[in-house]
């Protein structure tokens, strides 16, 4: 850099400093006090402002024994700009649930202002702690130093990524399993995966204690984990004649019975009754009347599979896959593992490239990709069965995925019918 | 970096969870009976054994420098014994025993971070979003500073739990890959052309996967006259979605003269009442105005006006539409309904009103 620093001037970011909503640009302009290269970045924030155009490229930088886990940043304004010539991200695994000692979080500063830019975010789309500011060289030492620490890096590209979970048992009455246990447990018996891309392409467990998936993991996840019941609603009749007095019958039936998707509750004076054989443990009602309604207490959880964002064959949520499924002793977690591999191997060995496993059960259909897992269908796997009439019985006609695709494929055709005939 | 110890990989997986419990989380794990509001942005949760466990949750900008971050853990080794969490839509929640350090710790919050405390129940809580024009190689506009912006105008609705028939929960993404994801209210950046391919860069990209990518088999190889292969885009096919200059940088989707930002609404990730549904297109073709965005904003504001006034209690805003129609939708917040809000996808007939019902 030249001996005279020149002073960065950025006044459309500067916008931006005020105004009541905490000020990631006030934060960081103090900062840059302390380490020249948050100025620089603002410098380059603020003329990405006036030109509305980007000016980072993006590459692969690899911690020794890992394929991912590092975002690794280029500036094409490196001249201006010469310390966030490089300006690479870490991912860090969080704990599970975003929990934290602030023992732990300073462990993570120290680190981040040693041998980074110091700037953290909390948290990324991915779930990841992320880190914001390394070099090609400060990089590797981070990473030492994280792991010296007992942290480790997160997943990125065709991998396991990154868990991420909600609240959980740990402070939700209505988590009906312990989602920071599951998915702890999941990270670290597939550490490989998620550090070492062998997928066809990424792959996203994210787990939420019940239906409300404060997890976010219908439309974030491939696989999401929810949290569901099999016997009755707890219903406190007690707190429900007091909510009923609080509130007034008009509100409980406008707001709770009504809202009900199945019509499966009843409200007698100061009391409910719920039809639990219709109930579909939406979760409406206990939101409502947390204090008089819980989830039952034959607990576990729902599977589904497959759901993504709009790229590249449009919205995809997760489709049923297992209703229900106890998540409570070694052996049912041992079950768990055995269908997630099975997922993997089947996904893993027919997949084409870049093709998430909710778009790969859209190409082969979903009955292909039941037999191919070795799990029955279920009418709970669908809203309502085809309207199509084409089907090939695969008991009065051979099945057509009954085995390796043949290289000469029959065919039929009224040649062939002649021949016969001769 | 270079070779002195290469240890190779760590493989530490994840934290232990449990050692970042707050004492009351890690006592009553698996126990709580209950949780209460008790003004917005404050709860109380109550355990099977009377323990109550307070939480502050406070809007966070998400990206903050560790002097902030060590701000933060002072409040919570004042308060909260040391411990604290984030929430999916980066909120703190600082966890209090004592009931009686509400007042002060929300005092110091507010003081020394400048954090606003909300975000609960009926709420607009913390905007999701993605790393644009700060940090990522390939938005067309930026995030950090558009959701900054945005919140400036939302503090009302951030910091009252019951202001709105139902949380609202808004993400912003800064290209059409859209990481910020669903949400009732999502602002995403819309491209309006083909790539246009930078001859020289095309080498240092995996040709073939650029091709395989592509979702419409828009892509395919070329043979120049001089031998090299590159790449050629059928324009009718694209869609200019932008598959490709993920894969490859120089298939460049983005143009600062001709993107634009869209609205999509009703998206829901709660298997809650009619389930989970999926944002539609609301808006489009509002400008890419850094540094505040303020005609995104105008619109968000006629949105939630509309939604505020005309829907039921606990009616998330996809639910709302559906009730009023899309008809009234765009009746009530002026908005054009246009060609362009018709699907052409393949999930497009599913879209259609296939029935004699009519509201007028």
């Amino acid at each position: 850099m030249s001996e005279k620093k020149k002073k960065i001037e950025t006044p459309m970011v500067d916008e931006l400093l005020d105004g009541p909503w905490p000020s990631f640009a006030k934060d960081l302009k103090e900062w840059s006090s302390k380490k020249p290269q948050v100025g620089q970045l603002l410098g380059q924030l603020n003329q990405s402002y006036e030109d509305k155009w980007n000016y980072w490229q993006g590459t692969v930088l690899n911690v020794d024994g890992y394929g991912g886990g590092v975002i690794a940043r280029y500036s094409e304004l490196a001249e201006e700009y010469p310390d966030i010539a490089q300006f690479h991200t870490i991912r860090v695994i969080p704990p599970a649930g975003w929990v934290y000692s602030t023992e732990s979080l300073r462990n993570l500063c120290d680190i981040w202002e040693k041998h980074g830019a110091g700037i953290m975010q909390l948290h990324g789309m991915t779930g990841d702690i992320l880190l914001l500011g390394s070099d090609n060289k400060t990089t590797f030492e981070a990473a030492e130093e994280l792991f010296e620490n007992g942290w480790d890096l997160g997943g990125s590209g065709g991998a396991l990524r990154t868990l991420a979970c909600c609240v959980g048992e740990a402070r939700c009455e209505m988590a009906c399993y312990d989602t920071m246990k599951t998915t702890t447990d999941l990270t670290n018996r597939y550490i490989s995966q998620l550090h070492r891309p062998e997928f066809p392409y990424k792959y996203k467990f994210k787990l939420s204690g019940c239906a409300n998936d404060c997890g976010c993991s219908m439309q974030r996840s491939d696989m999401p984990i929810i949290g569901t019941w099999k016997d009755d609603i707890r219903v406190d009749q007690k707190e429900v004649a007091a909510f009923v007095t609080e509130h007034g019958a008009d509100f409980v039936r406008d707001n709770v019975i009504n809202r009900c998707p199945t019509r499966c509750i009843t409200l007698n004076k100061k009391k409910i009754e719920i039809d639990n054989k219709e109930c579909v443990r939406c979760m409406h009602c206990i939101n409502v009347m947390h204090k008089a309604l819980r989830p039952g207490v034959e607990k576990g959880v729902t599977i589904l599979l497959g759901g993504k964002r709009t790229l590249k064959i449009g919205d995809t949520m997760g489709v049923q896959l297992v209703p229900f499924m106890p998540l409570k002793t070694e052996e049912d977690y041992d079950k768990l593992y055995d269908l997630v591999e099975r997922i993997w191997e089947f996904w893993g060995e027919n997949a084409m490239d870049h093709e998430r496993v909710g778009e790969f059960i859209a190409r082969v259909g979903l009955g292909t990709f039941l037999d191919g897992v070795g799990i029955d269908p279920d009418a709970r796997m669908v809203k309502a069965p085809r309207t199509t009439p084409y089907i090939k019985f695969e008991e009065i006609t051979p099945g057509r995925m009954g085995g390796e695709a043949e290289d000469d494929p029959a065919v039929s055709n009224a040649e062939v019918e002649q021949m016969e005939k001769a | 970096m270079a070779d002195e110890k290469r240890k190779g990989p760590r493989d530490n997986g994840a934290p232990d969870y449990k050692k970042n419990l707050h004492p009351l989380m890690a006592k009553n794990y698996g126990q709580w009976s209950y949780h209460e509001k008790i003004k917005p942005g404050v709860l109380v949760h109550v355990a099977e054994n009377g323990d109550k466990l307070y939480t502050v949750r406070a809007g966070s900008p998400r990206t903050m420098s560790v002097d902030t971050v060590r701000k933060i853990c002072d409040i919570a080794d004042k308060y909260c014994q040391g411990h604290l969490r984030f929430t999916s839509r980066a909120n703190v929640e600082f966890l209090l025993a004592k009931k009686k350090d509400i007042g002060p710790l929300i005092k110091e919050v507010k003081e020394v971070l400048g954090f606003p405390i909300g975000g609960t129940g009926h709420s607009v809580s913390n905007i999701l979003h993605t790393q644009g024009w700060l940090h990522c190689n390939l938005p067309g506009t930026d995030a950090a500073g558009s959701v900054k912006a945005l919140m400036d105008t939302l503090m009302k609705e951030f910091e009252s739990d019951n202001d709105l028939p139902a949380r609202v929960k808004i993400s912003a993404s800064c290209c059409q890959i859209n990481c910020g994801g669903q949400g009732d209210i999502a602002i995403n950046l819309q491209h309006h052309h083909p790539p246009v391919i930078k001859p020289e860069g095309v080498g240092i990209c995996e040709l073939p996967k650029v091709v395989a990518i592509c979702p419409v088999a828009a892509i395919r190889p070329r043979q120049q006259d001089d031998g090299v292969t590159t790449l050629e885009v059928v324009d009718e096919k694209c869609m200019y979605c932008g598959a490709c200059h993920g894969q490859c940088p120089t298939m460049e989707i983005r143009d600062a003269k001709t993107d634009t930002l869209t609205i999509w609404i009703g998206g829901k990730t709660a298997s809650t009442r009619n389930g989970p549904s999926f944002m539609k297109l609301a808006v489009w073709g509002l400008p890419n105005n850094p540094p505040r965005w303020t005609e995104v904003s105008d619109a968000v504001h006629k949105i939630l006006d509309a939604y505020k006034a005309t829907a039921y209690k606990y009616e998330r805003m996809g639910e709302w539409v559906e009730r009023i129609s899309w008809q009234r939708f765009f009746e009530l917040t002026g908005f054009p309904f246009t060609k362009y809000h018709i699907d052409d996808s393949a999930m497009a007939r599913t879209t259609y009103n296939t029935s004699a019902q009519v509201r007028f």
